[in-house]
């Protein structure tokens, strides 16, 4: 189990030296993205101007406030409750992030299913796994929020932050086909006959 | 006594604030207990990061969780107790918006079809506002829950019959936690409706869902599966945030109804982690915070 310290954005290479169990802190850019915005991006035609190459995106909609734009808060909104979503919702937007935008890391919470994963193996990349409803903390990763796309979208806009020492996450997802999320499911569908025996209700 | 709107109204935004900030003691309390029982090294490491995140909130006066949820209002009217519904409904609706843009919070609710947001938390039939009557004097009592959907989108009813039995109705439960797995952001209360009819037994399992830790189902056929329920989700390995561990769920909590001689219907609705709600009753001595 290694420690990885990432200055976003990242290569091929950096992505594929990680491993299903190893700790994850990202450094400096960091994307936000969900739904609406991948419904918009691959459904609808939507383009933007962000170069999502090379980079993180965090599943997510924030709580924001909205300020004059100043040197703390370029994008006119100030974080307020920044956390994350249930990934498994987004499994089709995997590939072709992946594909066509070059995006290296996915973060969200709850996993995500054999289309990511192999979409991680065939281009480079890896999914991290963060404490979901864990959104208090999370904040306090998040420095600021440092423009907006697809803003229409709102909340679920394209967000980029400005982070400092965001995690530690754990490496669930690899580019080598390991998947933490499986190896739960299999060890619980093999524990699934003992546990209805003893609750007087097999198959 | 006689209901006050604008105090209403007012104490309808609180809540929502309040239930978004400050995890009911139950709940804390449900921590510390997994925490004593859990084995599992990513587990612990996962559990102490939520005990983690409820105090960060606490000192920053932050929101637990960023999803701000579905908006939901109990309101249990006492005896003695004059109201306008009309009015009552539209104070809510007022308090729950007021606290979405004054706050401000996500406002996560759309129109179903066209998606559109209003940014206010409300929408058609939107916040849900459910009332219901006991038997103290002078007295209403406002429960508001924001309904997190990683968890409510872990719902499910099955219209079994009589002859699937109740080895079908515990089967179901434990199928449908392990093929939810971590995204339903456990550990989870999971909640079973068993009974009445197809919408009934839906509400039966969100009761059951949002009902505090601690308590037990009054039925004593329900709360033998309850009891059997619990002991037997923790045991399927999937662990907070479904990355392994003893600690997939506080609890299951049953609730049931009375059914048809020809039904058997059980429901699934999940609470997660972040089981949060906010009570306050009103008597003609003020407003006290549960």
């Amino acid at each position: 189990m290694a420690e990885h310290v990432l200055d976003m954005p990242i290569t091929e290479a950096q992505v594929r030296a990680l491993k299903v169990g190893d700790h994850v802190t990202l450094e400096r850019t960091l994307f936000g993205i969900r739904d609406a915005t991948l419904i918009a991006m691959f459904d609808r035609d939507r383009t933007t101007r962000f170069d999502l190459a090379g980079h993180a995106l965090l599943h997510t909609a924030p709580n924001v406030r909205k300020v004059a734009a100043s040197a703390e808060a370029p994008s006119g909104y100030a974080p307020l409750c920044i956390g994350t979503t249930t990934s498994q919702r987004m499994e089709r937007f995997t590939r072709p992030l992946l594909e066509r935008h070059g995006a290296r890391i996915i973060i969200g919470k709850g996993g995500m299913g054999p289309g990511s994963l192999q979409a991680f193996r065939d281009f480079g990349g890896a999914y991290l796994a963060v404490v979901g409803g864990a959104a208090a903390l999370e904040t306090t990763w998040i420095e600021a929020i440092e423009d907006v796309d697809l803003d229409d979208l709102h909340p679920e806009s394209l967000w980029r932050f400005r982070i400092r020492h965001f995690g530690p996450l754990m490496v669930a997802m690899d580019s080598h086909g390991g998947s933490l999320y499986a190896r739960i499911q299999e060890n619980a569908a093999a524990r699934r006959a003992a546990v209805l025996a003893k609750l007087d209700a097999g198959d | 006594m006689e209901l006050d709107t604008q105090e209403l109204e007012e104490l309808s935004k609180t809540l929502y604030v309040r239930a978004l900030k400050l995890l009911p003691r139950d709940i804390k309390a449900g921590f510390a207990d997994l925490q004593a029982r859990e084995t599992d090294a990513t587990g612990r490491t996962v559990l102490a990061t939520m005990v983690e995140n409820i105090a960060v909130a606490e000192r920053t006066n932050n929101l637990l969780c960023q999803d701000t949820g579905i908006p939901i209002y109990n309101v249990t009217i006492g005896r003695n107790v004059t109201f306008d519904g009309v009015a009552m409904k539209d104070a809510i609706r007022r308090g729950c918006e007021r606290a979405t843009t004054e706050h401000p919070l996500r406002s996560s609710v759309v129109h179903p079809l066209t998606r559109r947001n209003e940014q206010t938390s409300c929408g058609v039939r939107i916040p849900i506002i459910n009332v219901d009557f006991d038997d103290r004097d002078e007295t209403v009592e406002v429960e508001m829950i924001p309904k997190g959907s990683g968890s409510e989108n872990g719902s499910f009813l099955q219209m079994l019959i009589p002859a699937d039995g109740v080895a079908a109705i515990k089967r179901f439960v434990v199928d449908r936690v392990i093929e939810l797995g971590g995204r339903v952001c456990p550990p989870t209360i999971v909640g079973v409706g068993i009974g009445g009819t197809s919408d009934l037994c839906m509400h039966l399992a969100k009761i059951a869902a949002t009902r505090p830790l601690g308590t037990t189902c009054v039925d004593a056929e329900g709360a033998k599966i309850e009891a059997a329920l619990s002991e037997a989700v923790n045991e399927l390995g999937i662990g907070p945030q479904g990355l392994g561990g003893r600690a997939t769920a506080f609890r299951v909590h049953v609730e049931v109804a009375a059914t048809h001689i020809t039904m058997n219907p059980v429901a699934v609705n999940i609470q997660c982690h972040s089981a949060r709600r906010a009570s306050a009753v009103i008597t003609p001595g003020g407003i006290a915070f549960v």
